[in-house]
């Protein structure tokens, strides 16, 4: 974002770029830079908090009226312990045949439609994997975390990207289930912890990486740090 | 898992550097027309989808609020543009500011670029000036930045 800041001044245009990440705000050193400790995807802090977002883009604006380069420190932090999970209730078990991932991602259709409509599709499924499809991908991520090679597992399409399509409609479902913004990565949390599909594509990744399987192809079923 | 934990993976991704730093006075913000530019892969539902390792741009129109994301990247927190499309493109905001003379006018179009980028040389000779062309022919004074 930083080149892109350098560039648009270049231009002729100024600029103020927010940055969550202050080793990164700082080494690439944007003409205006505000540097906001939030969270990852949050970069104006806080989901329906106009007050909070006008304090951000205000500080940002204040910038503006500098002669030089500068880089400024947001006044408040929002930490992220990595512990917060949403509390969100998963489906009773439907189908007692289906392998419970299946069944659960089943269940979850109706608040997923819910979750689309309140979002507007903002981040939905069906980049790769329409939503009706998600149970069947699901089930190829099953056959790798129980053995089969995941190129002949019948993934449709780029791991990475099919994973991405899941845990969008696994979130997007969530959303429709609670009655305010959640905290940040507690959706996400809720989805690799607590459900049978994020346990699915915790052993899928770790099958992946045990079968040899090029990095990028396992790596990126998750966020990095699992 | 942590929000830091993330951050600390990528915090040394290296990213161009610039012998002088341009610097562009903007005109009185109350005069200027300001535009949103993302690295959110942000587009609208009838666009192309961003590939990985996208290095082009999409036009956001502002009468439209049909906002979706096409970043690849697992490492950032999607709940809260789901819950609030202002926490990442703060058009609303923006509007709000111009309906009290803090701003001058919002501009009619914003950009979107992905921000998940190993290779940003394309971005700073090729799809970056087009982008500032393309801000600048539509009157753009100031732009703020976001990414996710």
């Amino acid at each position: 974002m930083s080149t892109l800041a350098h560039v648009f001044e270049a231009e002729g245009i100024a600029t103020v770029a927010l940055g969550s990440i202050r080793k990164q705000i700082e080494s690439s050193a944007p003409p205006r830079g505000l540097w906001c400790d939030f969270p990852l995807g949050r970069p104006l802090g806080k989901p329906g908090d106009p007050e909070f977002q006008h304090r951000v883009l205000d500080v940002a604006f204040s910038l503006l009226n500098a002669t030089e380069p500068i880089l400024v420190e947001f006044d408040e932090s929002i930490p992220d312990r990595g512990d917060t999970v949403l509390t969100c209730p998963l489906p009773p078990r439907h189908d007692p045949d289906a392998h419970p991932a299946i069944d659960e991602a089943r269940g979850l259709l109706p608040a997923y439609v819910r979750g689309v409509k309140m979002s507007d599709g903002r981040f939905s499924a069906g980049r790769v994997v329409a939503a009706d499809d998600i149970p069947a991908a699901i089930e190829a991520f099953i056959r790798v975390s129980e053995g089969t090679p995941w190129s002949e597992a019948g993934i449709p399409g780029l791991p990475m990207r099919v994973s991405h399509d899941i845990r969008s409609y696994y979130e997007t479902a969530a959303l429709a289930m609670v009655d305010h913004a959640p905290a940040a990565w507690a959706s996400t949390r809720w989805f690799l912890d607590q459900t049978e599909t994020g346990k699915v594509m915790m052993a899928a990744r770790q099958a992946m990486q045990d079968q040899d399987a090029p990095q990028p192809m396992w790596f990126y079923l998750t966020p990095g740090d699992r | 898992m942590a929000d830091s934990d993330i951050k600390t993976l990528t915090e040394a991704l290296p990213g161009e550097s610039f012998e002088v730093t341009a610097f562009t006075t903007p005109p009185p913000l109350a005069d200027a027309t300001v535009a949103v530019v993302t690295t959110a892969s942000l587009h609208h539902p009838d666009q192309d989808d961003f590939e990985v390792m996208d290095t082009g741009y999409r036009v956001l129109d502002d009468s439209r609020r049909d906002y979706v994301t096409g970043h690849w990247s697992p490492n950032f927190d999607g709940s809260g543009f789901a819950y609030d499309m202002n926490t990442v493109f703060p058009v609303d905001r923006l509007d709000e500011l111009a309906d009290r003379c803090v701003i001058g006018r919002v501009a009619d179009q914003h950009l979107a670029y992905a921000g998940n980028q190993f290779d940003l040389s394309t971005i700073r000779m090729d799809s970056g000036p087009a982008g500032a062309k393309f801000l600048r022919d539509q009157g753009v004074d100031v732009v703020l930045l976001t990414p996710v």
